[in-house]
């Protein structure tokens, strides 16, 4: 059986969760192999995380000379490591980096590409959603090595036992792969709360919330879920910029996203749209977003929320 | 320094857009208009040209007759000069067929005059690839400098800041580069009634593959990388309930559904 390389997602030796969706998409096709940018010893322990969830062969790639530049090292190893496994795939998470280094993989290998995946079936049939969620457009590769970016929360995670092999590779990085300098980085602070792109969960406010996300904070942490932001509310200066969820923010697809005074409006939605439960409140029934719902209360956040927290908590015992 | 701004023309977000029996999205029976998210790309072009004298900027947009649209509304937002490259052999083109025909139109117009700054995009608002610029990067072997959501130069050092996944940066770059930008750089510029007028005046070609040296065979449908075998309209969501809120009503209805869906 061929492999399948899956670039693995991570922070500082951190897996995130999207990557052991991508192993389980990957078996789909071959036998996944994982790949990871990073230091041997790292590489070493998330072998063990990456074999137990169906990672055949971890490639460990020192990136030592890599890190402090972005996207275009990567692709440049990853076309080397192509060249010596000739996948039948290659699998990314669908973030800024990984559609990037996916679309300079793409080049560099004269490989089709396909972004946003939220389905991969045997044979390399993949699913996307097109128009904020209004179609479901189905594709494939028809040239070169089908490198495909995947949507977190496209497949469960599962647990499979396979042997996770160290094997490091050396990667040859020229010197034009590193003119895009990284020259500071700041890590985003833990919430405490799941990843807004990974949550099971997301619960979001927007400019209905006249500035005071306490109602939907409250509401989140009862769920267990993340915490999410309409434009309104980042432009506003309630929520940072990172908490947006819509066509210019994170594209979210959880099992439940409830939208609290927001609208609805098109660039929100498309940021929303194929969660697979949507729950609404807002106090004007007219609004948009309750065209979209599973669920909908008409009525003030402010009043609805924190007595829908209680009966949580309560019933949570 | 010499710009060209890469401007898409898409079909409008707020009409009904919709894929066509070949499974190519309607690009002709929908209104269009420039890509919302690359008006920020041009008006950041032309708060560069407004600091640096002697700038020219370029708006250069690869699509059908009617997308000459979009290179004029750059025009009345301020660029000097636009081009739009259109042949029926392009339609139906992939990220990698896109991003070949916008290399070599970029490619031609530095002939003369290198090119010092490809600006982008962070996503057209039809497809959200979000992969074009890398692509160009990549072809014209160039750094890229994206998602940029504040952009600074200093003569031909630029720096710009990025949300990136799990973390904000700051990347530095020498020109020549490829830049794209996200609406969080600032509001672009409305044209002005002057603007509107100027455009008139200022020079726009339409070129054809055979211009930029392209081959008709290497791009379209026909010979996408890709190919979308299947488009379904979604069916219709199945009207949710909706309940209205009196007296704590809605807070217990909203825990039940909850419980109900097994959330709880
Ligand atoms: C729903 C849908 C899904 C698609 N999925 C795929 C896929 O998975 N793989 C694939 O290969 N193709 C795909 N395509 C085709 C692809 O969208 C086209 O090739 C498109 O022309 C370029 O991609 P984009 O609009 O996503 O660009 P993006 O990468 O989102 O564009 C970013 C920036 O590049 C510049 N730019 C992009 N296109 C142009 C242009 N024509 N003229 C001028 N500047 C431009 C703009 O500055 C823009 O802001 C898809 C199309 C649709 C409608
Ligand atoms: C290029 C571009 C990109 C964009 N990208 C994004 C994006 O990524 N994400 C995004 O979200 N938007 C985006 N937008 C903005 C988008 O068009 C909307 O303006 C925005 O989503 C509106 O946010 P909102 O729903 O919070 O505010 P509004 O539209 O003002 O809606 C507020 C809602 O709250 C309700 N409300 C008020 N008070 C209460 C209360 N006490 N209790 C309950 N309900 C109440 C109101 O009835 C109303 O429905 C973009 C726009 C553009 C032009």
């Amino acid at each position: 059986m061929s492999e399948v390389l899956v670039v693995v997602d991570h922070v500082d030796g951190a897996i995130r969760k999207p990557t052991f969706e991508l192993l389980t998409l990957a078996r789909r096709l071959g036998e996944p192999s994982a790949v990871f940018f990073g230091s041997s010893d790292k590489g070493g322990e998330a072998a063990q995380k990456l074999g137990q969830l169906g990672a055949e062969k971890v490639y460990v790639v020192d990136d030592t000379e890599i890190k402090g530049y972005l996207v275009a090292p990567k692709a440049e190893a990853l076309a080397q490591l192509v060249e010596k496994t000739s996948p039948a795939a290659v699998l990314f998470v669908s973030g800024y980096e990984g559609k990037e280094v996916a679309a300079r993989l793409a080049i560099k290998t004269g490989s089709g590409i396909i972004t946003d995946a939220v389905d991969v079936e045997e044979g390399g049939v993949v699913t996307q959603s097109a128009f904020a969620g209004n179609y479901t457009v189905k594709g494939k590769v028809t040239k070169g090595v089908p490198l495909i970016t995947v949507k977190p929360n496209s497949a469960p995670v599962e647990e499979v036992g396979a042997a996770g092999t160290v094997e490091e590779f050396a990667a040859t990085i020229s010197d034009a792969a590193k003119k895009a300098q990284i020259v500071a980085q700041q890590p985003r602070k833990a919430s405490g709360r799941p990843e807004l792109t990974e949550a099971a969960i997301v619960v979001s406010g927007g400019r209905g919330t006249g500035g005071n996300f306490e109602p939907v904070e409250g509401l989140a942490d009862a769920l267990g879920a993340a915490v999410g932001a309409s434009r309104a509310a980042v432009d506003s200066g309630w929520m940072p910029h990172t908490f947006q969820v819509g066509q210019t923010g994170k594209v979210v697809s959880p099992q439940l996203y409830v939208a609290n005074g927001i609208s609805g409006a098109i660039q929100h939605r498309a940021g929303m749209q194929t969660s697979k439960t949507i729950v609404a409140v807002n106090k004007d029934e007219e609004a948009p977003i309750f065209e979209l719902v599973d669920f909908g209360v008409v009525g003030d956040l402010h009043s609805v929320l924190p007595a829908a927290t209680e009966e949580i908590n309560k019933r949570k015992g | 320094m010499n710009i060209v701004v890469c401007v898409k023309y898409v079909p409008d977000s707020t009409a009904d857009r919709q894929f066509e029996s070949d499974n190519t999205v309607d690009r002709v029976g929908v209104d269009g208009l420039l890509s919302e998210l690359d008006e920020y790309a041009v008006e950041q072009a032309l708060q560069l040209k407004e600091k640096n004298e002697g700038t020219t900027v370029t708006a250069l947009c690869v699509g059908p007759e009617k997308a000459v649209d979009a290179v004029r509304k750059a025009l009345q937002m301020g660029a000097d000069s636009g081009i739009l490259v259109s042949d029926e052999a392009i339609a139906g083109s992939d990220y990698v067929a896109t991003s070949l025909v916008l290399a070599k139109a970029v490619e031609k117009a530095g002939a003369e005059n290198k090119v010092d700054l490809v600006m982008c995009g962070m996503a057209s608002t039809d497809a959200s690839g979000s992969v074009v610029p890398a692509m160009l990067a990549e072809r014209l072997d160039l750094p890229q400098v994206t998602f940029a959501s504040v952009v600074e130069t200093q003569g031909d050092q630029v720096r710009i800041k990025r949300d990136s996944d799990t973390a904000t940066e700051v990347i530095g770059a020498t020109m020549p580069l490829v830049m794209s930008v996200t609406d969080q750089t600032g509001e672009a510029r409305y044209p002005s009634f002057k603007g509107i007028m100027a455009a008139k005046k200022k020079p726009l070609e339409t070129w054809s593959l055979s211009d930029i040296g392209v081959d008709a065979s290497e791009v379209g449908l026909s010979v996408a990388w890709t190919e979308v075998t299947e488009t379904t309209a979604r069916p219709p969501r199945t009207a949710g309930e909706i309940v209205k809120d009196e007296d704590g009503s809605g807070a217990t209805a909203l825990t039940e559904f909850l419980v109900s869906k097994k959330f709880i």
